[in-house]
């Protein structure tokens, strides 16, 4: 492929066929973005007075939320449990989160109707509603997530007071996150609860919030699991195996608690023989059950000897798991109740794509113009680095 | 308010008279296989009667419904707005404000009678529904529909309403369902409705006795424990993670210290 080099002052972007194509979709995403915005919610969507929600809460908010669990995930192996073996994919796991979330709020600010009200709840604090939480902790989550990966854009930049603080400030950073993230990631599942009689029963349980939060924690490793592969495709790195692997047999064991909580809760309901009434919402049930029990068998039955291609394919699996499961707790759910039908518009599916597109050409961009995957870093003599002395111990970690 | 259906003759002067004083654009209405008009509620209509054909005594009938926000004592959407743009008012009417909205429209969802509509044609859309004409409550008077009424809707405090209902049901045990629709559902309603067809044949749907705010309440109380638990965990793992290194360390300056004496 011929390969041409994009270059502004000491940045470089390499063009290539496919970040063409991310391109344009991404720019044809922005202008249906725009189009939004002069001509309204009516014109760019098919959302109806049954179907509030829609494509744009669904993918760009409830999944993008949930796949970027990676972020919070990892960072807690790292700096929290000191697993210094997975520390390679700190870097890159927090960088996808922090575009992920930042790109949450691009989805979310498309998706309400009147948003430059967006600050009001700061000052009304409407704190009966579950919303109210997730809004807060995205906000706070998105500046953790900042101030998780400003080390990184410090020291490219060589600002030097701005490295020693977040340095500084890394582990009640980790910790704050970890703590705002199982506080939204359980409360986007408890947003439902508000909706006894619309809710289809299989999905509709007052463990949602906990299941919600189990599948997050699972299928965050899953992502970076999943990331990794495509980055080690990329940029012609090794496909750490052994750290995967183990990575990937964590993630098992969650799926395996989540797939028994769910079973556990709809016999306990009294809906485990619904599941094989043959509707479409029991078949996509099935399928959304399949597609966790599938990759945690595999693996499990595999443990002794991982192969890339079973690590990769449970990673995939799981992440399609949650994928099926988040649209159909929204779709499915709420399906049988909705008066009127909901398919999104050509113009939603844009702005998704549209999205997705922008947050994968700023990872490539900031990948390669910053120091994100650490294996230099290892080869650093401890004490070369002034700033180790101010953060001594566990801090040097952050670095 | 108390509506009863067995007194309801389907002439639809609440609804213009609700469409005129809350100055409701008009629809373009569309042949439907009843004589509802305009098919259903929107951010146009606030309130519609519903025509049903149904049977009693197994005779072909029709009921009319006048369907509008119920304005719960304990309501849900207000509960799932997470900028209090929809409040509930002393007067028992629940009232949305756009000056704080910001447009999620989870109070749509969170409604069990799918009663908040959307002004999906505007750029700048609010949220549109019954609100009790708060403005005539608060000077003393009726809402626009219960003053058009002919025959149906009765006005008056909660309590009366409720004690008016009972006494109909006991004068006519037969005639009347022996419920009374909005007395506990979703924790209680302002709305109320009397019937003599079973009220899930004339559209009203099933909803628990428990105020639906509860649900999601039970839930946000537990967050404080999961976040002070979470924090605490991590904060113990961390340390106890890094006691090793830092035993390490300390061992290490001691040789150290050692040595320079």
């Amino acid at each position: 492929m011929g390969e041409k080099v994009v270059k502004m002052g000491s940045f470089s972007f390499r063009i290539t066929f496919i970040r063409i194509v991310l391109l344009l979709v991404a720019l044809f995403g922005a202008s249906i973005m725009l189009y939004r915005l002069i001509f309204g919610l009516g014109a760019a969507t098919n959302l109806n007075d049954s179907w509030p929600f829609g494509l744009w809460i669904a993918v760009d908010v409830m999944l993008g939320v949930a796949l970027a669990a990676g972020g919070f995930t990892t960072a807690g192996l790292v700096y929290i449990f000191n697993l210094k073996e997975y520390k390679p994919l700190a870097k890159p796991a927090i960088l996808t989160a922090w575009l992920g979330y930042l790109l949450v709020i691009v989805g979310l600010g498309m998706d309400v109707g009147l948003w430059y009200n967006w600050w009001r709840p700061i000052f009304n604090w409407g704190y009966t509603s579950v919303l109210f939480e997730v809004f807060i902790c995205v906000l706070a989550y998105n500046v953790v997530l900042l101030v998780e990966f400003l080390p990184v854009l410090s020291k490219r930049f060589n600002w030097k007071k701005v490295y020693e603080v977040s340095t500084f400030v890394a582990i009640p950073a980790v910790i704050a996150g970890i703590i705002l993230s199982s506080m939204h990631q359980s409360s986007l599942g408890a947003l439902f609860l508000i909706m006894p009689e619309k809710m289809n029963p299989l999905w509709y349980t007052s463990l949602l919030p906990w299941l919600f939060l189990l599948s997050a924690i699972a299928v965050g490793p899953a992502m970076v699991t999943f990331e990794s592969f495509l980055a080690s495709r990329t940029y012609n790195m090794e496909f750490e195996k052994d750290i995967l692997g183990r990575l990937i047999k964590g993630v098992a064991l969650i799926s395996a608690v989540y797939v028994a909580l769910k079973l556990w809760d709809l016999e306990a309901r009294g809906y485990l023989s619904a599941l094989f009434d043959g509707t479409l919402a029991s078949n996509m049930f099935l399928v959304e059950l399949a597609l966790f029990i599938i990759p945690t068998l595999l693996i499990i039955f595999n443990s002794k000897r991982l192969s890339q291609k079973t690590i990769v394919a449970g990673a995939v699996l799981i992440v399609a798991g949650v994928v099926v499961n988040r649209l159909n707790v929204l779709f499915m759910g709420l399906y049988q109740a909705a008066h009127m039908s909901y398919f999104p518009a050509l113009t939603e599916f844009a702005v998704t794509f549209g999205i997705i597109s922008m947050g994968c050409l700023a990872y490539l961009f900031i990948v390669e113009n910053f120091e994100v995957f650490t294996h230099e870093e290892v080869k650093l003599p401890k004490e070369s680095a002034p700033v180790m002395t101010i953060s001594r111990g566990s801090k040097q970690e952050s670095f | 308010m108390l509506i009863d259906i067995t007194k309801c003759i389907g002439c639809r002067s609440c609804q213009v008279a609700c469409k005129s004083w809350n100055g409701l654009d008009n629809e373009t209405t569309s042949f439907t296989n009843d004589i509802t008009n305009p098919p259903q509620m929107s951010a146009k209509t606030y309130t519609v009667v519903n025509f049903i054909e149904t049977r009693l005594h197994d005779k072909p009938i029709w009921r009319f419904i006048k369907r509008m926000c119920m304005h719960c004592t304990d309501p849900a959407c207000a509960s799932a707005c997470f900028a209090k743009a929809i409040t509930k008012r002393e007067s028992g009417a629940v009232v949305y404000d756009k000056t704080t909205c910001v447009g999620c429209r989870y109070c749509m969802l969170a409604c069990p009678w799918w009663i908040p509509k959307y002004e999906w044609d505007s750029v700048f859309p609010a949220v549109k529904k019954c609100r009790f004409c708060i403005d005539l409550l608060e000077h003393g008077k009726e809402p626009a529909c219960a003053t058009a009424c002919p025959s149906a809707i009765k006005f008056g405090d909660r309590e009366e309403m409720l004690a008016l209902a009972k006494k109909r049901i006991a004068k006519n045990p037969d005639k009347y369902v022996q419920h009374i629709y909005g007395e506990h559902e979703a924790g209680g309603t302002n709305v109320l409705y009397l019937s003599d067809v079973p009220f899930t044949s004339l559209g009203l749907p099933a909803v628990s006795s428990e105020p639906l705010p509860k649900l999601t309440w039970d839930a946000l109380a537990k967050v404080p424990y999961l976040a002070g638990g979470v924090g605490l965990t991590m904060t113990a793992m961390y340390l106890f993670t890094h006691r090793k290194n830092a035993v390490a360390e300390a061992q290490r300056e001691k040789i150290i210290d050692k040595a320079g004496e």
